[in-house]
């Protein structure tokens, strides 16, 4: 645990991981590389949810408002949860998950238990929690920017290898937060691709009817997915105020929720492919931010719409009939499965 | 004996007062092959659904080896032995064969298990299909293989297939008939659900028949004529030969409808027409035959302008087709029964009068400037529906919810109220009950003897046979063979559909 408290104890906003690079790894593309990592994490672990969620055959559009709920009670818990700075850290994040898989049970109940239309129920869902709605509401009433946040995810230094020449900074002087995330990847790849929960899973997300006749209770596989995406969407929320921003602001997740379902999409439903896009994106955020902090002369405004613009060129590129051929989307998201209609 | 398996007193509702199965008796003994015949909307399907644990009746039970079981779901079916080969099959189209076979089972995954296990049963019951293959490559035949594998790795005591051979050519037909008498030899139980006499007579020992929801009966095959079976089924004598339909006219020498050379893809971008040439004449009806997904709904679509063909041309009554263009296709003289005549064909939640309408609302009298007439648009609707005989509660009424021989009568009404030259008909009468059946090729026949050119395409042969005056086959995107009804035979037909092309040598 002593690991813990110190990554607890060692407060600190943004990595700037420029200045305590040398040599090589104070280089421009490594700093941007390394922080592309940490600015993409939240959207790694969002996107990983709305991934498993979908491959269940549920659309959620609630994703921004579960992240910011994530982000609320994340907040809330590193203000409030006293004993050692390391279980308030924990407290925060279980809270962010909790947080963010009440939100999903409510999509859950409507689009799967009164089959309201998914696109309705996630939108209303954002914007009941988002940015003006409850997320407000409560950060208002529980005054949660009164301070900066006291205990949050430091860098983690994996046994002393962070000073390694470019892949130091990469890969051993992230918080623990992205290294859940790199094992989550590769845990929900094995799920998806070499369990039979997996297998039954895809094929709830695919065929709910084939599913069905071959006995597996398609519903109950989609409430349980969507209930671990929201939880995951609350995870990557709790990542803005334990590491990003750490004074609690409105709607600071800043969109980051949508970009998320882009990423889906873009990695093709695939956990990997997710990481490798969201560290696009993470990149397109801190160019501006590094570039700045250079003292390169950008619009300030162009550099922050960078991942917005992104996410368009994606969308539109992934659009093309060359890439629907090959990459579905699981073929019956969006719809709901009811054994007796006809 | 007990039966294998057994319905006692079985009714279904549904939402909205549809009774599908009323106080259903069915006892299928251990090894025989029972067949389920009744119409289509007869509750043959409604009957399997209860059968494996998918509908829970609403009233009666289902037994097993005599003893009452009341199934929660299809994983308690599956597991008391009862397996389904439903209609629409239930593969998930991106999954391997041996993903397919491996779903809805406990345990760890098994992969190369699976796949032995796959071959192993492939070889013992001569349903040879490779485990690694995805279900969206495989022919249908193939897919409904995996269907039966899928059964068979469950062990199933009892395998319920509703209308396999709806699908299959007549020698696939036949492949499946040998596989299921392999099965009763062993002691398993089969039960046919089909529409067809003649097949049923083909693989049945015994037959139950059901009409409206109500089993009619059950016979020994051995004893019972197919005339009987045929009144059981349809509750009144009928005329069961595919007769040729009488026609009042020869056809015309006028080409109005000219294929030439047409090539082009498929969904996946896979060729899927490869150089088809075909002529109609005015008063003319082309029939092709040919298992689904030869390139037919292809061809249909490239005809009416839907689909770009990627070398050929295509002339609708002497005006050449360019680019995709079905307003320019209907212009010069098309007019269009579609494969999916509710969805393609019509706007289903629009009431029946303005589907009625939406060709004719381009123009006056219907149209005033950009302005539409309703009074006239509604006079013209009672006018077609009196003319058709489209059974509505009225012109207002949204057009689902029209029965499907009376949807296809809508947009019969209103395609041959365009006057056409050239009527392109895919699958018309496909789902439609017998009384349909005999409405709508009626209504094509008196339009080719008023002069239309008809091209229609049909899974159905003996559709194709009563209707046709010449018979084209289509295998994999090329025509086949093309011959005059008088020559036609169904065995060499038959053959072709299968893409032997010997036979097409014999037969022309």
């Amino acid at each position: 645990m002593s690991g813990l408290l110190v990554l607890a104890s060692t407060a600190g906003a943004a990595p700037d991981l420029a200045s305590s690079g040398r040599g090589v790894n104070s280089n421009l593309f490594v700093v941007i590389a390394a922080s592309a990592i940490f600015y993409g994490t939240p959207l790694v672990l969002a996107g990983l949810g709305e991934m498993l969620t979908e491959r269940s055959g549920i659309l959620n559009l609630g994703l921004e408002g579960m992240m910011l709920m994530g982000a609320v009670a994340a907040t809330w818990g590193s203000l409030n949860v006293g004993g050692p700075g390391w279980f308030a850290l924990v407290a925060a994040l279980v809270a962010a998950m909790v947080a963010g898989a009440l939100v999903a049970c409510v999509h859950a109940v409507l689009v799967i238990g009164f089959r309201v239309e998914q696109i309705v129920s996630g939108l209303a869902i954002t914007i009941l929690a988002g940015g003006a709605g409850l997320s407000s509401y409560l950060a208002g009433s529980w005054d949660l920017s009164r301070g900066p946040v006291p205990h949050r995810l430091g860098r983690f230094d994996v046994l002393g290898l962070g000073d390694l020449p470019v892949v130091g900074p990469l890969l051993f002087r992230q918080n623990l937060l992205t290294y859940a995330s790199w094992l989550l990847v590769a845990a929900l790849w094995w799920y998806l691709f070499r369990t039979r929960r997996g297998l039954h899973l895809r094929a709830v997300g695919e065929s709910p009817a084939t599913a069905d006749a071959m006995g597996i209770p398609v519903e109950r596989y989609r409430y349980g997915h969507t209930i671990a995406g929201g939880a995951l969407a609350g995870l990557g929320g709790a990542f803005f105020p334990l590491a990003i921003i750490p004074l609690w602001s409105d709607g600071l997740t800043g969109g980051r929720g949508w970009i998320a379902l882009a990423l889906v999409i873009f990695g093709f439903w695939r956990p990997e492919l997710i990481l490798v896009g969201a560290y696009l994106f993470g990149a397109s955020a801190s160019l501006g931010l590094t570039l700045q902090a250079r003292g390169v002369e950008v619009s300030p405004q162009l550099l922050a719409s960078l991942p917005y613009l992104l996410t368009i060129v994606v969308l539109v590129a992934v659009s093309t009939g060359w890439a629907r051929r090959r990459v579905g989307a699981p073929a019956a998201l969006g719809t709901p499965y009811e054994r007796e209609s006809r | 004996m007990a039966p294998a398996l057994a319905a006692r007193g079985v009714t279904k509702r549904f939402p909205g007062g549809v009774v599908a199965n009323e106080a259903v008796d069915l006892d299928v003994a251990p090894g025989e092959v029972h067949a389920l015949l009744g119409e289509n909307g007869a509750g043959k399907s409604t009957l399997s659904n209860v059968l494996t644990g998918l509908y829970r009746p609403d009233e009666g039970h289902v037994e097993i080896d005599g003893n009452p079981v009341a199934f929660r779901s299809p994983r308690d079916a599956i597991e008391a032995g009862i397996g389904m080969v439903h209609q629409h099959f239930r593969l998930v189209e991106t999954f391997t064969v041996a993903e397919n076979v491996a779903l809805g089972r406990r345990g760890p995954l098994a992969r190369r298990a699976s796949a032995a296990l796959v071959r192993d049963l492939g070889d013992r019951y001569g349903l040879p299909v490779d485990p690694s293959a995805r279900i969206w490559q495989l022919s249908v035949g193939e897919q409904q293989r995996v269907e039966i594998l899928k059964a068979l790795s469950r062990d199933a005591r009892v395998l319920i297939l509703d209308e396999p051979t709806a699908v299959l050519t007549p020698h696939e037909a036949e492949a499946l008939f040998a596989v299921l008498r392999r099965m009763t030899g062993e002691g398993r139980s089969v039960v046919f659900i089909s529409h067809k006499l003649d097949e049923v007579r083909a693989v049945a020992d015994r037959v139950t028949v059901l009409r409206d929801g109500r089993a009619e009966g059950t016979r020994l095959l051995a004893d019972a004529t197919s005339r009987e079976l045929a009144r059981l089924m349809v509750g009144r004598d009928v005329v069961l030969s595919a007769d040729r339909m009488p026609r009042r006219r020869p056809p015309g020498d006028e080409v109005v409808l000219r294929v030439h050379g047409v090539e082009a893809a498929g969904d996946r971008g896979e060729p899927a027409l490869r150089g088809i040439d075909l002529t109609v004449h005015a008063g003319e009806v082309l029939g092709i035959c040919g298992v689904a997904g030869n390139g037919q709904r292809e061809l249909a679509e490239v005809i009416a302008g839907g689909r770009h063909a990627t070398a050929g041309t295509v002339e609708i009554a002497g005006t050449p087709m360019g680019r995709p263009d079905p307003r320019r296709a209907h212009r010069a003289g098309l007019g269009i029964i579609p494969e999916d005549r509710l969805h393609t064909g019509l706007a289903p939640s629009l009431p029946v009068e303005d589907n009625l309408a939406l060709l004719a609302h381009r123009h006056p009298p219907l149209a005033a400037g950009p302005f539409v007439r309703r009074r006239r648009l509604r006079e013209r609707a009672r006018a077609l529906i009196d003319e058709f005989d489209i059974r509505t509660p009225g012109p207002t009424t949204p057009t689902r919810l029209l029965s499907g021989g009376n949807v296809q009568k809508v947009l019969l009404a209103r395609e041959l109220s365009a006057r056409p030259r050239v009527l392109l008909a895919a699958s018309p009468t496909r789902g439609l009950d017998v009384g349909a059946i005999e409405t709508v090729r009626d209504l094509i026949v008196s339009a080719a003897d008023d002069g239309v050119g008809v091209l229609l395409l049909s899974e159905d042969l003996d559709e194709i046979l009563s209707l046709a005056d010449r018979v084209a086959v289509i295998y994999e995107g090329r025509i086949l063979s093309e011959l005059d009804r008088a020559d036609a035979d169904v065995e060499d037909l038959g053959l072709l559909m299968g893409g032997d092309l010997v036979a097409g040598r014999s037969a022309s």
